[in-house]
């Protein structure tokens, strides 16, 4: 085995917690994990938050974040051993050998110097390269990852290029001192789909030009599909399952990675719209304070009572602005939105606590909209307390009856929102919205925040809870797969309006207009070659055009 | 009570003790107050543990009575600047727009004067009397509170969960004590603890320039001024109540610190 660039034997990583109030204690974070990356493969590594995946690509740089400890196994690069080596013989091999792109590259660029300056820097510091011939290969590098006028492009301020293409310039950061293994932080999470599209096939040309091998940590399986020679699939830091790509998806062996495949196979009937609907949003029209444009130009939807409509696009499209011109947050400047057969009135003082009281509303990130000084059984309950005036006894009964519905049972009522989990705390959030007997909860991207396994549990208890209780969800979302899982309807926004709308079974046929079908074609599916056809597809249409 | 760590137990006790010591003073005082027990700027002796003062009165007395006089004061004040200093801060932020603009404006008006020269002119026009010191320094205290609770407030306002409250037609005394509060009270915790002890250097300073607690009551300042001259003897007297408001400071501070930590812990403080 000549050619192994990386070999990580039965590595050991522990972390000490310090709770408040408890004593110090070690977790094993990463456990009994080993895998070998020969040169110029990529390998994915893939598994739900908490699973190490992060932890195990960092310990390839022989470096553990705040008070994580390599604890034991090794770890081998080009054969010799980087675990608890010398801080000089990591300085040396940081950023020439192994180099590293993050998850949030907005985050990860300094915002005072320009874009070249950064990506030649560890080429240069290395001193790998003369300025001239750093330059050059940086220019070359901008190119092949198709970013626009490669030759000026290094002379931007990192605030003057998308979010795309910063990640794509951190790639090239990347693999500018031309080092043998690059970690790859979950590089696409924080970007729209449409724009994922583009840096995944950036990254794997460049992947493939420059023959580096690579470590790519995400949780979208869909997405290591297309870049990866091999998966390894984690979960509470164990290994899960290891195997070729075509293996993990066409023949996965293990329960934990059929599930992660078969995630949101929901089946779900589309309903037919009835004679008078619940909610109707026409023609509105909204803006923030003295901006000069509007943000939502001429909207008209319509949702039918216990039917879902979900509002599809990426973001800054207007979806978010939209719940909040109908829960009336943001009165609309032109336009009129009728609600069970009454006129809403714009602003939110001027609504009666029934107006208020069926409209609710689940938030993105259920941490923050939940009192983190308030125990599940006063979330909960204050609705009831507020709209029915429930008290003492009658009040935790239904507290119960509601923990029951979103399937938490006993023993949370006395939780605090700290004390749950991701999931645990938007079902939480769901029963609060339930609480209040809505006829119609606007759900603002209610699981892209969750894990695939989660958002699947999430989206399977809303549909029961529909099918119940009849409430009807307006369900803003970019995700086109939770879209397919839940939908009656469909309203896709781009830029403030509204592109394409109707029944789901007719918005997701073709013929499409032409964003729909970018929008659609983005989505990753769980396929080999996916990438390729897709943008083979695309060069055919805008040869065509 | 398990789990304190030793810093705030220490804490603790001292305070405790101060606090102790002011409320029984009538029955633990060696003396009167203004009895006068022996020659001037006695040294300490087994009579009189901390020596005398500058008229031959028993000093561990005079201090004790003292603490009596600034802790209730510093307590009274703190207490005063918090209920309003907090409750306008919050409404502020809550409200918004032209009513925090307008609250907050006068606001820096009043801190824009320096407090104690403020001080000095309002207890010159006026009856220097306990109730209105009190008074005196709960209100200029309160536009500092008012800043903090204020900037607290209006970060806490924009979170989703203070949202999702509106959204339910929650009236805005709900979201003040209710949502906002119990989300602010980690940095008013640990401003709570500063501010008891300026206020003590604050009563303490009135005293000294002959301001504040009149003879014969006295207070920690009090007795810095009767025995200020004693330094150019080198009699330490003056020192004593200077090294009262550094040990109470200092207490205070470590209990403020433990409290901070309990609040600070996102499971309702109930842990540790």
């Amino acid at each position: 085995m000549a050619d192994t660039l990386l070999e990580i034997k039965n590595l050991r990583i522990e972390a000490t917690v310090y709770a408040p109030g408890e004593k110090p204690r070690d977790v094993v974070i990463v456990d009994d994990v080993s895998l070998t990356l020969e040169r110029g493969k990529v390998m994915g590594l893939i598994g739900e938050s908490g699973a190490g995946k992060s932890t195990i690509g960092l310990s390839a740089l022989s470096y553990g974040r705040g008070g994580i400890r390599l604890s034991g196994g090794n770890i081998l690069l080009n054969g010799r051993e980087i675990r608890a080596a010398s801080a000089a013989t990591l300085r040396g091999l940081r950023g020439k050998e192994v180099t590293y792109v993050a998850q949030s590259a907005a985050a990860a660029f300094n915002p005072a110097k320009r874009l070249m300056e950064q990506v030649t820097e560890a080429t240069l510091h290395h001193g790998l390269m003369s300025k001239d011939e750093a330059e050059k290969r940086a220019v070359e590098l901008f190119r092949t990852l198709s970013l626009p006028d490669p030759e000026n492009f290094g002379k931007r301020y990192p605030h003057q290029v998308s979010g795309g293409q910063l990640q794509r310039a951190m790639t090239a950061m990347a693999l500018c001192p031309k080092p043998d293994l690059v970690i790859f932080d979950e590089p696409t999470t924080a970007l729209d789909v449409t724009t994922q599209i583009d840096v995944l096939a950036a990254i794997k040309t460049a992947i493939a030009e420059t023959g580096v091998a690579a470590l790519y940590i995400t949780h979208d399986l869909a997405v290591v599909a297309q870049v990866s020679d091999e998966i390894m699939v984690l979960r509470h830091g164990k290994m899960v399952e290891h195997g070729t790509v075509q293996q993990i998806i066409e023949a996965p062996r293990e329960e934990y990675t059929q599930a992660l495949i078969s995630v949101r196979s929901i089946d779900h009937q589309q309903k037919q719209p009835t004679p008078e609907p619940l909610l109707r949003v026409e023609g509105v029209s909204a803006r923030y304070g003295a901006m000069a444009k509007d943000v939502l130009s001429d909207v008209s939807v319509e949702l039918h009572p216990g039917q879902t409509l979900a509002l599809v696009g990426e973001s800054g499209s207007g979806k978010s602005t939209m719940a909040r011109v109908i829960t009336g947050l943001l009165p609309p400047r032109k336009g009129t939105i009728t609600f069970d057969g009454r006129p809403l009135p714009p602003a939110l003082k001027q609504r009666s606590r029934d107006e208020l009281r069926e409209l609710q509303m689940i938030y993105q990130m259920a941490d923050v909209a939940m009192n983190p000084r308030q125990t599940v059984a006063t979330i909960i309950g204050r609705p009831l307390e507020f709209y029915f005036g429930l008290r003492g006894r009658k009040r935790d009964e239904r507290v119960q009856e509601l923990l029951d519905a979103i399937e938490l049972g006993k023993g949370f009522a006395d939780r605090y929102p700290a004390e749950l989990s991701g999931g645990q705390k938007q079902r939480v959030c769901i029963a609060r919205a339930l609480a209040a007997k809505p006829k119609l909860i606007i759900c603002d991207e209610v699981t892209s925040a969750l894990d695939p396994l989660v958002a699947d549990g999430i989206l399977k208890l809303l549909l029961d809870l529909q099918s119940r209780e009849g409430v009807a969800y307006l369900f803003i979302t970019h995700d086109i797969a939770t879209v397919r899982a839940i939908a009656d309807s469909i309203a896709v926004m781009y830029r403030g309006q509204v592109q394409r709308y109707g029944p789901k079974d007719q918005v997701l046929a073709p013929p499409f207009d032409a964003y729909t079908d970018l929008l659609l074609s983005s989505v990753p599916e769980m396929e080999l070659g996916w990438l390729e056809k897709v943008l083979a597809h695309r060069r055919m249409t805008s040869a065509g055009n | 009570m398990k789990g304190i760590p030793i810093s705030a137990l220490l804490g603790l006790f001292v305070t405790g003790l101060f606090f102790l010591a002011a409320i029984l003073a009538p029955w633990i005082a060696p003396y009167g107050l203004g009895q006068i027990v022996g020659d001037i700027w006695e040294p300490s002796s087994s009579q009189f543990w901390l020596g005398t003062d500058n008229l031959g009165r028993d000093l561990l007395t005079r201090m004790i009575y003292g603490g009596q006089t600034t802790i209730f004061v510093a307590s009274a004040a703190t207490a005063v600047s918090f209920t309003l200093g907090s409750v306008l801060g919050f409404t502020a932020a809550v409200y918004g727009g032209l009513t925090d603009q307008i609250m907050s404006r006068i606001n820096d008006l009043v801190m824009s004067i320096p407090t104690l020269i403020f001080a000095l002119v309002v207890l010159s026009v006026m009856p220097v009397t306990i109730p209105v010191l009190i008074l005196v320094m709960g209100l200029l205290d309160s536009t500092r509170v008012f800043r903090l609770s204020r900037a607290v407030a209006v970060d806490i306002n924009v979170m989703d969960f203070v949202e999702a409250a509106r959204l339910r037609g929650e009236g805005q005394r709900w979201v003040i004590f209710r949502e906002i509060l119990p989300n602010a009270l980690s940095p008013l915790v640990a401003e709570l603890g500063l501010r008891f002890i300026f206020a003590i250097l604050f009563i303490s300073t009135l005293s000294f320039l002959g301001i504040g607690i009149q003879p014969p009551e006295t207070d920690w300042g009090g007795i810095v001024k009767e025995n200020r001259e004693g330094i150019v003897y080198g009699i330490p007297a003056a020192l004593i109540p200077a090294v009262a408001i550094v040990t109470l400071s200092i207490s205070v501070n470590l209990v403020a610190d433990w409290a901070l930590n309990r609040t600070t812990s996102l499971k309702g403080g109930r842990g540790g």
